[in-house]
């Protein structure tokens, strides 16, 4: 339980309109779109301005308060559930100002809270480019980008959110400002305490202000589509593509199953019986592009495709895509419950993954339709499921088990994009090792001597 | 506590939908409430949540969940939204029926609901009075849109600029009608809806013209009651069957082919809403429910896609700009978009200049405007603004509950521009 008093004191560090105790709004917090139980907090603050931010860290620091911070709240491995009932939780939505867009040095200063689209949306307006895409960046944030380390449909070509952070300011533990990195594209000023808080998870430090790389938007794009009759030509494809030295900005796969049901749900007539489809983006200099994409289709023939179109224009791409689109969203609506993986191989490995995850899904009588970013060798094998049904989920849990076992074995990780959290923590040390585990917590001992930070999440402290 | 478990039972019947919420957090992305707070427990995600904790019984606090059912237009964007398909829109009539129920219906309401709403000669009469005394209440602001303020109804009305009541209710003018087809063939029964009838009178006439001038017969009995979407909305199932009740005998006692309504509220509540309630009267009333659901359709809707009325003449060289606000029914409930802008560009004098997020909700709401004011009109402002961006100097919209809340924050504002109704525009080139 938090103090009476203290409460006072946020609200009269804040105002009451960014204090909140009410049992409505904490449970409210109390989850995020991890497949986990929610923890309530004990009080939910939201700072309206940077500095108010590490007033507020300060403040719990002081008085030895768990705290979790949260941006949108979209994280898949229950980051922002709150570690105990005296967690408290600090909201980042009320930072949302994009401090500068460099057009001459071609980089961007903003808050934690502003919005991926919306940032991406200005920087557009300027004929710039920024080029990280999750999934959900219409609502997610960039410090949460940051926290997660977030990728996209555009990391094959353009790389994750890491390749854009040039610069962070945060506080650490004890409200301290820590300044990282700068605007310039070389910068060797001390340690890469910026590098340190990308894919941190809120264990390290708040982030408050982010310098972001934006780079010139490519001039031209063509999609393609293909269809294969085995998951090992659309492999072979997919390195014959690489290995023709093109590297498309998105390389997105889609198996059977979520092929049909796409199919099912949207009626856009696809080939039901195909065993996988490749869609292909390549960009760049209109030249580049044409000569891009007639490369891609060739290799693609040559890999047996049983299919392959070209778009012609705009609106036939924006069809093409429709069934990437849909994955989730069809996927989604099967049952009630949708559990996510993103479990990751080398590309090479993706026939051998999909064959095992083939045999999990019928070994533990389960749905899984899986897609993802065959580029990348990221995939998100999703199973159909009911958390209500106790005894199917124990079946759940157990095959996504297997799953982390297989890619391992296969060479892969545990999570290309969506964090550890404590969705996946008993499992960092068996990817990693007894002693990244050590050095991690004593790294975290050392920042954090009271154990505040997202303390469960990750590695624990 | 006993109380609280059956509470809890009734929910549970919510609890398959509930579930299929995966917590994705992508509401976030359309909901006008979050928009303007921020707040978790106003969006679709922490509602559901919210609602599924109280059947669970893990927050036993119903009051406090019913304050945040009620902080929310239900204007649909999160269901349309959603990619998980969760059946939101049910899940918060359903929710507030219960929970409200539980609670207990404020008394103010359920005299609007059940008895003005419902009795037509009540309501009338109360109108009657009030048109002719306003003017010592309401003062005129002079301005393009026509509203007043009322200082001396602070309490009630805040500081909103509204249009005053009409000076004669629709149907003091046209009566009851019983219009043969014309040219057409066709023959519609014309509903009207309270703000028809009431306030925008002359948008309501304005689409009798279109309908006459365009050969099809008019059924416009005397006595409609309100669609009933504010007393579903505020939990109030009996009051809503209630209105209900009364426009379906009157329905009953006419002949005629479509339904044709110039409120998008009004259409969706009467073609989505009625079929699912109508079975709490008799299940004749869900037969006739069904039937007329097939029939109502969007007045735009009608002369888009049934009269294929097309534009006569020419467009005008330098045709004025006319901005188009969807509402969230006629866009998100009804699917009818291209349809309206369709129609103002039948005036060859009128040419479409879209507004930026123009199906973003205006904060209306319909009785949450009244409950929580000064968010509506905190939504109504981001709206205030793009439409003043648009730099067209008529903004037009399909439903007179968003014509409201647009001539109120852009009277607020002091800006120049004017609202209309679609078809008035229409109805416009046809003199
Ligand atoms: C439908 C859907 C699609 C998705 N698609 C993708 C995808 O394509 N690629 C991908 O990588 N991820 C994806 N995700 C996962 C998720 O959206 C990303 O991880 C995103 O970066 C989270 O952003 P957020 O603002 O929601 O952060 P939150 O969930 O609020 O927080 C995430 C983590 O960051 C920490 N954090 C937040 N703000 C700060 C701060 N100021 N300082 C320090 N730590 C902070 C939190 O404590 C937490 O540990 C998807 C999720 C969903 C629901
Ligand atoms: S978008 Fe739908 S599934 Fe996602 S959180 Fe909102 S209501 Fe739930
Ligand atoms: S109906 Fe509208 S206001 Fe209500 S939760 Fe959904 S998007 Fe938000």
């Amino acid at each position: 339980m938090l103090s009476a008093a203290l409460i006072k004191d946020f609200e009269a560090l804040l105002g009451k309109q960014n204090v909140f105790s009410d049992e409505a709004d904490l449970q409210s917090y109390s989850y995020d779109s991890a497949v986990l139980n929610p923890v309530v907090p004990a009080l939910v603050v939201r700072p309206t301005s940077t500095e108010l931010l590490g007033r507020c860290v300060k403040m719990l620091y002081d008085n030895g308060i768990p705290m979790t911070v949260r941006g949108a709240g979209t994280n898949l491995s229950g980051g922002t559930i709150p570690d105990k009932s005296d967690t408290v939780v600090i909201l980042t939505n009320a930072l949302t100002r994009i401090l500068e867009i460099n057009e001459n040095d071609l980089y961007a200063v903003v808050e934690p809270g502003v919005v991926t689209a919306q940032f991406a949306a200005e920087v557009a307006k300027r004929k710039l480019f920024y080029p990280p895409d999750p999934g959900s960046q219409a609502v997610s944030t960039i410090a949460g980008n940051i926290a997660e380390n977030a990728g996209g449909l555009r990391g094959l070509k353009y790389g994750v959110t890491k390749d854009y952070v040039m610069g962070i300011e945060f506080f650490d533990a004890t409200g301290e400002v820590v300044k990282s990195g700068s605007r310039t594209v070389k910068c060797v000023t001390g340690y890469n305490l910026a590098g340190m808080m990308v894919q941190s998870e809120g264990t390290l430090g708040v982030i408050s202000q982010a310098i972001l790389k934006l780079v010139p938007p490519p001039k031209a794009s063509k999609a393609l589509v293909a269809e294969f009759n085995d998951v090992q030509d659309a492999a072979d494809a997919v390195a014959g593509i690489i290995a023709a030295h093109v590297v498309p900005c998105t390389l997105e796969f889609l198996d059977n199953n979520t092929i049909v049901r796409v199919d099912d749900y949207t009626k856009a007539g696809l080939n039901r019986d195909a065993a996988a489809i490749l869609l292909i983006e390549v960009d760049g200099h209109p030249a580049q592009v044409a000569d891009e994409a007639e490369v891609v289709e060739r290799v693609l023939k040559q890999c047996k495709a049983s299919a392959v179109i070209v778009a012609k224009d705009e609106a036939e791409k924006f069809k093409l895509w429709e069934a990437r689109r849909q994955a989730l969203p069809v996927l989604a609506r099967c049952r009630p419950t949708t559990v996510l993986e993103d479990a990751t191989v080398p590309r090479s490995q993706i026939p051998a993954m999909m064959k095992a995850l083939g045999q999990i899904a019928s070994k533990y009588k389960l749905e899984m339709g899986t897609f993802g970013h065959a580029g990348d060798g990221n995939l998100h094998p999703t199973i159909l499921c009911d958390r209500r049904d106790a005894e199917e989920f124990k079946r759940v849990e157990a095959a996504v088990d297997e799953i982390f076992n297989v890619a391992l074995s296969l060479g892969g990780t545990l999570s290309g994009e969506h964090g550890i959290g404590t969705a996946k923590a008993k499992w960092m040390e068996k990817e990693t090792s007894r002693g990244t585990i050590m050095f991690s917590k004593r790294l975290r001992k050392a920042l954090d001597p009271k154990g505040l930070l997202n303390p469960t999440k990750m590695i624990g402290i | 506590m006993s109380d609280l478990n059956s509470l809890a039972q009734k929910l549970m019947t919510l609890d398959d939908s509930l579930s299929s919420c995966m917590r994705c957090g992508m509401c976030q992305a359309v909901c006008p409430m979050f928009g303007a707070t921020m707040m978790e427990a106003d969006v679709a995600r922490g509602k559901v949540v919210l609602v599924s904790n109280l059947a669970h019984k893990l927050i036993e606090d119903p009051k406090a969940v019913a304050d945040k059912l009620g902080r929310c237009l239900l204007c649909g964007s999160c269901q349309a939204n959603c990619p998980s398909g969760v059946p939101l829109m049910d899940i918060f009539m359903t929710a507030r029926e219960i929970v409200y129920t539980y609670i207990g219906l404020h008394p103010l309401k359920k005299l609007i609901f059940r008895y003005l709403l419902a009795s037509p000669g009540l309501f009338n009469l109360s109108m009657r009075f009030g048109a002719p005394c306003q003017g010592l209440l309401f003062k005129s602001k002079n301005n393009v849109q026509q509203t007043s303020a009322a200082p001396l109804l602070d309490s009630i009305l805040g500081a909103r600029h509204i249009r005053r009541l009409a000076p004669k209710s629709l149907y003091a003018i046209e009566g009851a009608l019983d219009e043969p087809a014309g040219a057409s063939g066709i023959k519609v029964a014309f509903y009207p809806g309270c703000m028809g009838d009431k306030f925008y009178v002359d948008m309501a006439r304005a689409c009798l013209k279109v309908l006459r001038h365009h050969g099809v017969g008019i059924y416009m009995p005397k006595g409609f009651a309100c669609c009933g979407i504010p007393a579903l909305s505020s939990g109030d199932v009996e009051g809503m069957t209630k209105e209900m009740a009364v426009s379906l005998g009157l329905f009953d006692k006419g002949q005629f082919d479509y339904v044709i309504t110039p409120c998008s509220s009004c259409t969706s509540t009467i073609k989505e809403l009625w079929v699912k309630y109508a079975d709490r009267i008799s299940p004749e009333a869900k037969a006739q429910a069904e039937a007329l659901s097939a029939k109502t359709m969007d007045i735009n809707d009608f002369l888009i896609n049934v009269l294929h009325v097309s534009m006569q003449g020419k467009p005008e060289a330098e045709r004025e700009a006319v901005t188009y606000h969807d509402s969230c029914h006629l866009k998100k409930s009804l699917g009818v978009f291209k349809e309206p802008r369709a129609v103002v560009e039948l005036n060859p004098h009128y040419k479409i200049t879209e507004m930026a997020e123009a199906d973003r909700c205006c904060g209306c709401g319909g009785s949450f405007n009244l409950f929580h004011y000064d968010l509506s009109r905190q939504i109504g402002q981001r709206k205030r603004n793009n439409v003043v961006a648009s730099g067209a100097k008529i903004v037009a919209a399909g439903c007179p509950a968003c014509m409201m809340q647009l001539e109120d924050v852009l009277s607020q504002n002091g800006d120049p521009v004017r609202v209309k109704h679609v078809v008035e525009l229409y109805a416009e080139s046809l003199d």
